[in-house]
């Protein structure tokens, strides 16, 4: 269903125009409000008035998370403190942490976008969604939770974790929409297996995942697991939360981007140089209606592409391609670039294979190491060893024909791969560079 | 005639099959027979039991990955050549044995060995056609 077919199914044309003015708007606030957008503007000579279409936008330099930590952690807001509502922050899974604001229109602005994710991703007013993100600091719980009675819908705040009392709710209540990160969604299966709970008696029909990047091969898994129909949704707390962009359940190819919001970008994270549509490069995002913490040309680090053409579903919207990595994920192994993600590819093509899997990076003398780990379920183990040994040699040999890349497969005992209630530990590296 | 063996996954690291054998104390279940089988990293736990429901239930609870086979449980006489004697039958007619391992109990005075072989039936059958004794599963597990 589309929620706000104005907005949602506009000619691009009216649609352009629109974003025009509103990024005219934020440019001039940030260079009134903001001390470090002012700078920056004066540094590179641009005055507010030189921003006269959206390909002037490309005039103006990039703001990185480390410009975000440098004013931690109000420096950037462009309103007062007594304009703020709400306060998040990002986990600092890279050092510190950043802080976000929103004013009570931001909150409103963000419902409503979320209430439009989860009406793409089949959502109605008669459901019950079960949402089992976090709630707290990390946007993605509450985000999807204002959405959600935005939309008219019923919410469970289960938040993460206490899986089994998850399971006993679904059977209790049976909610029909599940919200939550794709790994946290395998390990919910994985508990109903134990608890003898099958997914095909309980009500869902669809589920909204995100906030990590997973795969096509992961989608199948969840789909066929629990008998839903599975789709991306996008968001960082930096740009918003939830509910920057989703896929619509018509094509489920590709996320629809809020561009009445939101302007989003393709750039060569090294050379920095804007690409075009269909070339994969670092997602860059400025927000165009958001009041308390606006960013231009946000570097989000998050690998995917941009796809112009028009969908099925009647959203004029741009789409963006399911994010396939972060550029800080990326390692460099003997000089291949290697994306966690396209191991998790290679993994899901073999059938024997749980998802469940880590890397770890060494460097022993000069040389640096990949070590893949591998968890033994029921489907891959064998009483024979050489055929496990078979089964080494098989994931390492597609790693190689795949990525190029030498690994070393050691397969593990389930569960010894940390599963984390939000985000999966999927890398460990150990060089020390 | 068969017997079913519960195959554990391990990883190769200290402690690992004394936690198998304490899940099993505590599940009261009797541990008959078992081998290991390892590499430098894993190794696979094969063991016969006398509660093959209750262990594998016990293990699973505990995270780990296990599964059933079919085997052959079959009296060796206890003088030199007796192993001999039926690995060579089963090699004449062209049966590859995967693995085998000894049974801790005796039967009378004969020991007793299990075998995991692919073709099991036709093993079976050629191995008591040959005055081999194949003890069967319930006997086994209880012995
Ligand atoms: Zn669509």
């Amino acid at each position: 269903m589309i929620l706000d077919i104005g907005f949602e199914t506009m000619p691009r044309e009216d649609l352009e125009a629109i974003i025009l003015r509103r990024l005219k708007a934020t440019i001039n606030r940030v260079y009134a409000n903001v001390p470090f957008y002012r700078k920056k503007f004066e540094e590179n000579h641009i005055m507010p008035k030189d921003i006269k279409s959206l390909e002037d936008l490309k005039q103006i330099p990039f703001t990185t998370k480390a410009d975000l930590r440098d004013n931690y952690p109000f420096g950037m807001f462009a309103v007062p403190m007594d304009n703020v509502v709400r306060i998040h922050a990002s986990s600092g899974t890279t050092g510190q942490p950043t802080a976000v604001g929103y004013t009570a229109r931001d909150i409103n602005t963000w419902a409503e976008l979320m209430a439009r994710a989860l009406a793409a991703g089949g959502a109605t007013r008669g459901d019950i969604i079960h949402n089992a993100y976090g709630y707290g600091l990390f946007t993605g719980g509450l985000g999807v939770h204002y959405g959600a009675e935005k939309l008219g819908a019923s919410v469970i705040p289960v938040s993460g974790g206490n899986t089994k009392r998850q399971i006993i709710i679904m059977k209790d209540f049976g909610p029909t929409i599940l919200a939550a990160t794709p790994s946290y969604t395998l390990h919910l299966a994985e508990v109903a297996e134990e608890m003898g709970v099958s997914f095909h008696d309980l009500k869902f029909k669809f589920g909204i995942f995100g906030a990590e990047p997973w795969s096509e091969n992961m989608r199948q898994e969840i789909e066929h697991k629990l008998n839903i129909t599975a789709v991306d949704i996008y968001g960082l707390s930096e740009i918003m939360g939830p509910g920057v962009a989703i896929e619509c359940h018509e094509a489920k190819k590709g996320l629809h981007i809020f561009e009445d919001h939101f302007i989003p970008e393709i750039i060569d994270p090294e050379t920095e140089e804007v690409l075009p549509y269909g070339e994969t490069g670092e997602l860059v995002f400025t927000t165009i209606t958001k009041e308390a913490f606006p960013v231009i040309r946000y570097r989000t680090r998050d690998i995917t592409s941009l796809n112009p053409e028009p969908c099925i579903c009647g959203r004029t919207h741009i789409r963006m391609n399911r994010v396939t990595g972060r550029t800080d994920d990326m390692l460099i192994i003997r000089g291949v670039n290697v994306f966690p993600s396209q191991i998790e590819s290679v993994l899901m093509e073999m059938d024997e294979v749980e998802p469940y899997y880590q890397l770890v990076v060494d460097r022993e003398g000069n040389l640096d190491t990949l070590t893949v780990l591998v968890e033994v379920g029921e489907r891959l183990f064998s009483d024979e060893v050489k055929v496990l040994q078979n089964m080494e040699r098989k994931i390492s040999n597609n790693i190689k024909e795949y990525l190029g890349v030498s690994a070393k497969v050691k397969l593990v005992e389930p569960k010894v791969i940390a599963r984390s209630q939000g985000k999966a530990v999927r890398v460990i590296d150990n060089r020390k560079i | 005639m068969r017997a079913e063996q519960i195959s554990v996954f391990l990883e190769n690291k200290a402690g690992r099959l004394a936690e198998v054998a304490a899940i099993l104390t505590e599940a009261d279940v009797n541990i008959r027979a078992l081998a290991l089988a390892d590499t430098s990293d894993f190794g696979v736990l094969r063991l016969i039991v006398n509660d093959n429901q209750k262990a594998i239930q016990a293990l699973k609870n505990r995270g780990f990955t296990v599964s059933k086979t079919d085997v052959v449980a079959v009296e060796v006489e206890d003088r030199p050549g007796g192993l001999n004697r039926i690995l060579d039958i089963l090699h004449q007619a062209g049966i590859n044995v995967e693995y085998m391992y000894a049974f801790v109990q005796h039967s009378g005075k004969n020991a007793v060995m299990i075998f995991k072989i692919d073709a099991i039936d036709e093993a079976i059958k050629l191995l008591q056609k040959n005055n081999v004794t194949v003890i069967e599963g319930s006997k086994v597990y209880t012995m």
